[in-house]
């Protein structure tokens, strides 16, 4: 690297590219660090899943927002992104959980979020491999899912077309005020980015991101069997349990007709093996919404790390502590799903324009104690 | 799935594979008085090179460990795949959609090995077969009698195949040997120390004599045309086509090592690392034959014979075995070495020849920079139904990429199966057999 | 002489004879084919060992069962994959 580049962006995970894309767009000279190579963190080990989600205000801006960005970039996105907008059909398997739904339903219907209620007959006729005796759910039909690894690639390949250098199997050994630390030496930078995602916190210590594990396991080619990103609502309870390991049913048909199954969460720190009676549990929870899951054959399993933080928002802005530091990190689930306009954002931040949404409570300096 | 946890058995020893390897180590496990288990997921005991319908068509040797097994008292678990392996040792199996749960105090990996399958373009049509492939079928009753078959391929298994299609009614029409003369005359002469080996390949010979026997010679591409397939071979100065009905085509053997690599058993050069008692780098777990790289019958049994000893805590009775045991690892390093790949095989493969059969990537969508892992991520090569066990060996061999990890399930396993093995400490009594 | 079983492959009855691999069984009468490939080629037996996953097929309603591995059963129904 000749010239000295305007920003460095560590971590070419999906957030780190859509980063890399909306500076670059900008005219910036951007340099992307990865220690292996792009996309190959939880942006390959997650399930891809572009979803508006309600928990919060700022989590409903954040990912309605980046919605509309990807639909405003789908002409250009390749093929082997493999985007679908299957829709999310979020189940309640009782009464208290439809009420859930109803309440989702008057949410987004308030803030122009296409939405249906269904009761048990008509969960039946959008998915068939559901069991009998459901109370209902609510489908979103302007979700979708992608192949994020695709995706992270071509915001990479894009950014490089506009001038920025992607440097894959270099790790950052540490970040420095307007610089980062790698085995050649020190490059320095007016801007750097920690996108680190679950590993933000190795170069950034007080980042309050811990790593989430997560196991998924996909099935040989079952057609026809499912149309929808099929969630059960119990998941917004499992995604809130910080302390003990929980298990939800999410499943999600793969443009080849496999079947991609989660989730779990624990807090085991870096452990990546494949914890049997979770899987197990997990498995279980899935069959008891979809009988017929029982009988596809499962051909691999893994895990990923979400990178979670203690209020479930990610940390996008400036870092007060180290000059010259901005954040992109801590996503928990919703990686894929918001990664353009955490990048979006962040460009627009570090230009000093007006944020399309309210920044403030993603702002990193959050995390600080000082902060009150 | 619901109603049955997995049954659970207990032993003392469990083995893995019932070709010669786990039927020697079964044997001899159980002589010393332990419980034994032995898991394989074909019908019936013999791996590969004894594989039969009946018993009557098998060596005499083949048919004595066989009738060694049967009164050994070792029970048998066919028909049965082992999908996962653990601490403990805790090994979880399918049986026809049933799961069953294997803990045993050690463990004996004789998986065997599987054909290289290499590239080249039309090797993915049907009547392309493997060499052992296409005499398992034969011993599973494929007809071939009058049908024009070609064998190109490498290696001790090639001679055995050619005989038995030949006597099974084949017109064989060419038996290409990739490595070349000067290899396997240098072969043949060092079994003048194992005369009955070189007798043995003398005889395979005479039962396709007139049969046209090529070294130096393989298998370019193959295609098909007017319903028919033609296979075009080279032996370097000239090349040429000749119509066949069946072509048996593969590289040589590579050892079967996912269940040792998913234990996390130290393998080197393709091969799971053992100690003199067959003893890996897990605790408890031992391997025996063609996984630890050491090919040929002789070798299994002899092996088997120690990993069976040593797994039943009779370690010091392996002995005697040992020294028999490197001799065979000398023939086996001198057959490696003899037919190891020429450099011309890799260059058969054009940019649309398909390098992952079950995810149709072809090689023109692979980087030769890429690992394994990379290449999954980027063009799904490696993630289908064989999970890398066909592509894996190939793009080692294109590209010098290494193994991704292996991870559970070993095989495509039901969800619900793999769901009930992974019930801890919830098993059934006893063997339900 | 081994007695002959009778399977259903596709829905159509086929006698084979007992004590084969359902994988030669279907080879000899005629299956050079077993499934259709991700980009829609045919494709057959090839390692005959379980390894390769080309030869599977539905067997009795389970999904991607290697028929290489399958002896013929009396009143096995055999779907053919894709």
């Amino acid at each position: 690297m000749t010239t000295r580049p305007d920003v460095i962006v560590v971590g070419a995970g999906i957030v780190g590219a859509a980063c890399a894309y909306y500076l670059a767009r900008q005219g910036r000279r951007v340099a992307v660090f990865d220690a292996s190579f792009a996309g190959s963190g939880t942006t390959a080990a997650g399930m891809g899943h572009i979803v508006v989600m309600d928990d919060s205000e700022p989590q409903f801006a954040l990912t309605s927002w980046s919605q509309r960005l990807l639909d405003d970039l789908l002409p250009e996105l390749p093929a082997d992104a493999e985007f679908d907008r299957c829709g999310t059909l979020w189940v309640a398997e009782d009464e208290p959980q439809l009420e859930v739904a109803r309440r989702k339903l008057s949410l987004y219907h308030a803030r122009g979020v296409d939405a249906e209620l269904l009761e048990g007959p008509g969960l039946a006729r959008l998915e068939p491999m559901l069991r009998k005796g459901l109370a209902g759910g609510l489908r979103v039909p302007g979700d979708g899912v992608v192949y994020p690894p695709a995706v992270a690639r071509w915001l990479l390949h894009e950014a490089v077309r506009r001038g920025a250098s992607l440097m894959e199997g270099r790790r950052i050994e540490a970040i420095l005020p307007r610089a980062v630390r790698t085995a050649d030496g020190q490059l320095h930078a007016d801007v750097v980015i920690n996108a680190a995602g679950a590993e933000a916190a190795r170069l950034t210590p007080r980042l309050p991101i811990v790593p989430r594990k997560g196991h998924l396991v996909i099935t040989e080619r079952a057609p026809d069997t499912c149309r929808h990103q099929v969630v059960e609502l119990g998941y917004l309870q499992s995604a809130h349990t910080m302390s003990t390991a929980s298990v939800a049913f999410n499943v999600q048909p793969r443009p080849t007709g496999q079947l991609l199954l989660g989730s779990s969460r624990e807090l085991v720190g870096w452990d990546d093996s494949i914890n049997r009676e979770l899987l197990g549990r997990m498995i279980r929870r899935a069959t008891a919404f979809m009988p017929g899951l029982a009988r596809l054959n499962a051909l691999r399993t893994w895990t990923g790390f979400r990178p979670a933080t203690p209020d479930k928002l990610p940390l996008i802005g400036e870092w007060p502590e180290v000059e010259g530091l901005w954040i992109a990190a801590g996503h928990e689930g919703l990686g894929i799903t918001t990664a353009l306009g955490t990048g979006a954002l962040l460009a627009d931040l570090i230009a000093g324009h007006a944020p399309v949404i309210d920044a403030g409570p993603f702002a990193p300096g959050r995390a600080l104690p000082e902060a009150a | 799935m619901g109603e049955s946890a997995a049954s659970a058995i207990e032993a003392d020893v469990a083995i893995v594979g019932a070709g010669p390897a786990g039927i020697a180590a079964a044997v001899h496990a159980s002589g010393a008085g332990r419980r034994v288990v032995v898991l394989d997921a074909a019908p019936r005991p013999g791996g590969q090179i004894w594989r039969h319908q009946s018993r009557e068509s098998l060596p005499g040797v083949a048919r004595e460990w066989l009738d060694r097994l049967d009164r050994s008292g070792a029970v048998t678990f066919m028909s049965t795949g082992v999908v996962d392996a653990g601490p403990g040792l805790r090994l979880g199996a399918e049986h026809q959609g049933r799961p069953i749960v294997v803990h045993a105090g050690s463990l004996v990996i004789a998986t065997g090995a599987q054909e290289r399958f290499l590239p080249f373009p039309g090797w993915t049509l049907p009547g392309v077969m493997g060499v052992g492939g296409a005499q398992a079928l034969v011993k599973a009753g494929m007809e071939v009698g009058g049908r024009r078959v070609a064998v190109a391929g490498t290696g001790p298994l090639l001679l055995p195949v050619a005989a038995a299609l030949r006597r099974a009614g084949a017109d064989l029409r060419l038996v290409a040997e990739q490595a070349t003369a000067a290899r396997v005359l240098g072969f043949a002469a060092s079994l003048w120390r194992t005369p009955r080996r070189l007798a043995q390949a003398v005889a395979y010979r005479a039962a396709f004599a007139g049969v046209r026997y090529r070294w130096g010679t393989w298998v370019v591409r193959v295609d098909a045309a007017e319903g028919e397939l033609h296979a075009t071979y080279t032996d370097g100065r000239s090349t040429w086509a000749e119509p066949v009905d069946l072509l048996c085509a593969a590289s040589g053997l590579v050892p079967s090592t996912e269940l040792a690599r998913l234990l996390g058993c130290a393998v080197v050069d393709g091969g799971v690392a053992v100690d003199r008692l067959q003893l890996t780098s897990v605790p408890n777990v031992y391997a025996a034959g063609e996984p630890t790289g050491n090919t040929g019958v002789d070798a299994a049994l002899v092996e088997g014979a120690i990993a069976g000893l040593a797994a039943a805590g009779r370690g010091d009775e392996a002995g005697a075995y040992i020294p028999a045991r490197d001799r065979h690892r000398d023939f086996s390093l001198r057959t490696v070495s003899a037919f190891r790949l020429r450099e011309e095989l890799r260059r058969r493969v054009g940019p649309d020849t398909i390098v992952c059969r079950c995810e149709d990537v072809p090689y023109s969508a692979l980087r030769p920079s890429w690992g394994a892992r990379q290449a999954k991520l980027a063009t799904r090569a490696g993630m289908g139904s064989c999970q890398a066990r066909v592509c894996g060996p190939a793009m080692q061999y294109l590209f010098g990429s290494a193994a991704d990890s292996v991870r559970v399930p070993l095989l495509p396993t039901p969800l619900g199966v793999l769901a009930d093995l992974s019930e801890s400490g919830n098993d059934s009594q006893g063997a339900d057999r | 002489m081994s007695l002959l079983v009778q399977i259903r492959v596709n829905g159509a009855p086929l006698g084979v004879p007992g004590g084969s691999s359902l994988a030669a069984a279907l080879l000899n009468a005629g299956f050079t084919a077993f499934r259709m490939s991700v980009h829609g080629e045919p494709r057959g037996p090839v390692c005959g060992m379980g390894t390769c996953f080309e030869c599977r097929v539905t067997i009795d309603g389970a999904p991607g069962r290697r028929a290489c591995l399958e002896p013929v059963r009396e009143g096995m129904a055999v779907e053919l994959d894709g």
